[in-house]
């Protein structure tokens, strides 16, 4: 089995006819077979679909037909991406078997610059958690050690890139769920500016939070794909209408000159480890030994985000579930054996097809959602952590007066181990403490691979910019991966534990 | 106006439940509570923050109404739609009954 390359070279060798993408395609599925039934990334595997699109692409090669630039690349969808005619799940039993009428809008990009879709990806239950451990149809590990979780929400699109089933995958981050599992994983995952890839066809969880983001190998192809998803649409009317700056643009320049802002309430965020605020010190040494300007920033509203966040998400939330009612698609609850008979009426119908088609995380947030919005605490609760939105706002406003990118760290320690943290959901959230602010602001961030802990396990360093900072944040995460300790790899992509 | 620092009840939980249609058995009920109760009582911290006179923020883009012209275009092919349903009738989303109403 030879070793997977990344989706710049598949796509060069794809498109000069040096190799064929159904060869390329053919070895990731042998990877896949080989190790899927340890890992679990995938809710669904395409690969007789996978095949016919790559002899598809050969064929445009062979009639002389630009292939695009992820000609033959294989890609993982989150399975809260909408595929046409493909199922898509969010993990959730309220979904499950449900065809979309339609395709995401990144998905019809991928297709038309040539990538190859494997499979859908497991993810907590409609992207809420930090494990995979909340969907209905079992967790994900980490392909670094089985008895780890990946992370999550994208936990099987982090677990797909780590084990070599695909170069590529998209993810969904509403608080942390591409960067957290990407730091978990060992690979790069970056959440872009908000509004500047289309949600069209990413099935919705908080809506002011949530963006479509890469998953890769390397920091470069990160920023390849990213290019192909970002762009104007028009069936987004949150999506911006500028053309984005080049993901692209500033690879290779270093960062001789830039000022980086280490941010302190991150730095010193509850529960980090120790080896987490090691190497986010060592990355500094090194942006600093590189060029960098490196000095300490303050965020003070940081220090809020958590709490901030965990209103305001679920608050959206119960809001986008509330469509879930067993009318138009989904599951219908309820109904009687033999006859099929519908419950009595549509309010029972509602109350027992969200009570079985939902588990029990969702159920949390709706329930917390419904009350931060209910009549005699919207102001207490959801109104107050709008207010603390506004704060964190003006803080990186000025912060970014000083410094051109901040570094934090992407998660509070290495993977834990699976079932470690479901009994008490408080601790579970104390994960995303690192990647909310960026989630609140509509800021990118991304999650560098920034060597492994005493557990032999990767972790991760995160580069934070402006809004349509994405260019710096590349240049800086391409130093950061220039300069970055040996990262882990996983033994399914020929490294050794 | 209600502050942060009364608990929630399991009347309260039992509340949003029926607001958010979900029912919750007993045992439910009682988990959900103290989860909850967990998750609020560490978003406390916000109450110590001054936000006198700040506005608040809804969304992280300046949002502004997005028009456009009225042009007839495809829709979804009602056939691929309805197929999805768990129950349809003559072309429409068929459900329980709605009101008491003789069937």
């Amino acid at each position: 089995m030879s070793a997977p390359t990344t989706a710049r070279g598949i796509a060069a060798e794809v498109r000069s006819g040096a190799r064929r993408a159904v060869d390329v395609v053919e070895e990731h599925l042998v990877r896949i077979e080989a190790h899927e039934g340890d890992v679990h990334a995938f809710n669904l595997v395409l690969a007789d679909a996978a095949r016919a699109q790559a002899a598809a692409i050969d064929e445009a090669v062979a009639a002389g037909r630009p292939p695009g630039p992820l000609a033959g690349v294989p890609v993982a969808l989150k399975d809260n991406l909408c595929t046409r005619g493909i199922p898509t799940t969010c993990s959730s039993r309220i979904l499950e078997g449900w065809k979309p009428p339609y395709d995401a809008t990144v998905v019809q990009r991928l297709a038309a610059a040539g990538a190859v879709f494997v499979g859908k990806t497991n993810l907590d239950e409609f992207a809420m958690g930090s494990s995979t451990e909340n969907s209905a149809f079992g967790p994900t590990a980490n392909p670094h050690d089985l008895s780890r979780v990946p992370g999550g929400s994208s936990g099987g699109s982090a677990a797909a890139v780590a084990a070599g089933f695909a170069p590529l995958a998209l993810g969904s981050d509403t608080g942390g769920s591409i960067r957290q599992p990407a730091a978990l994983c060992g690979v790069v995952g970056a959440k872009p500016t908000y509004g500047l890839v289309s949600r069209y066809g990413l099935v919705a969880f908080a809506s002011s939070l949530d963006q479509i983001g890469p998953f890769a190998l390397d920091v470069a192809d990160a920023a390849l794909l990213l290019d192909v998803l970002a762009g104007p649409d028009r069936r987004d009317s949150t999506c911006l209408a500028e053309t984005a700056p080049s993901a692209s643009a500033r690879l290779g320049e270093g960062v001789d000159g830039l000022r980086i802002g280490v941010v302190r309430e991150l730095a010193d965020a509850e529960g980090l480890s120790a080896e987490v605020r090691g190497r986010l010190t060592e990355a500094a040494d090194a942006l600093s030994a590189a060029g960098a300007k490196v000095a300490e920033v303050s965020i003070p509203a940081a220090v809020y985000g958590l709490s901030a966040y965990y209103l305001i998400a679920p608050a959206e939330a119960s809001s986008n579930l509330a469509r879930y009612d067993g009318v138009r698609y989904g599951l219908r609850a309820g109904r009687a054996a033999g006859t099929g008979d519908d419950p009595a009426d549509v309010s029972a119908m509602y109350t027992q097809t969200r009570s079985a088609g939902f588990g029990a995380e969702v159920k949390r947030r709706i329930m917390l959602g419904t009350y931060a919005l209910s009549a005699g605490y919207y102001d207490a609760y959801y109104g107050k952590a709008q207010q603390v939105r506004t704060l964190m706002v003006r803080d990186f406003e000025a912060a970014y007066r000083d410094f051109d990118v901040l570094l934090a760290p992407t998660a509070p320690g290495t993977a834990f181990e699976l079932g470690a943290k479901t009994a008490d959901p408080l601790t579970m959230y104390l994960n995303d403490v690192c990647t909310i602010p960026s989630n609140l602001v509509g800021h990118p961030a991304m999650s560098v691979p920034f060597g492994g802990g005493s557990d032999g396990l990767p972790l991760g360093v995160q580069v934070l910019a402006p809004a349509l900072g994405e260019a710096v944040m590349f240049q800086v995460a391409a130093a950061l991966e220039a300069c970055a300790p040996p990262v882990p790899v996983s033994p399914m992509r020929g490294g050794s534990r | 106006m209600a502050t942060m620092s009364a608990r929630i009840t399991t009347q309260d939980v039992a509340h949003v439940a029926q607001l958010a249609r979900l029912e919750l058995t007993e045992e439910e009920l009682e988990r959900f509570t103290g989860q909850l109760a967990a998750v609020l009582e560490h978003a406390r911290d916000v109450e110590a923050l001054d936000t006198a006179g700040v506005a608040p923020t809804a969304h992280p883009l300046p949002l502004r109404n997005v028009l456009r012209d009225d042009i007839v275009g495809p829709s979804l092919p009602r056939a691929e739609v309805l197929a999805a349903a768990p129950s349809v009738e003559a072309d429409r989303f068929r459900v329980p009954r709605i009101l008491g109403e003789a069937p």
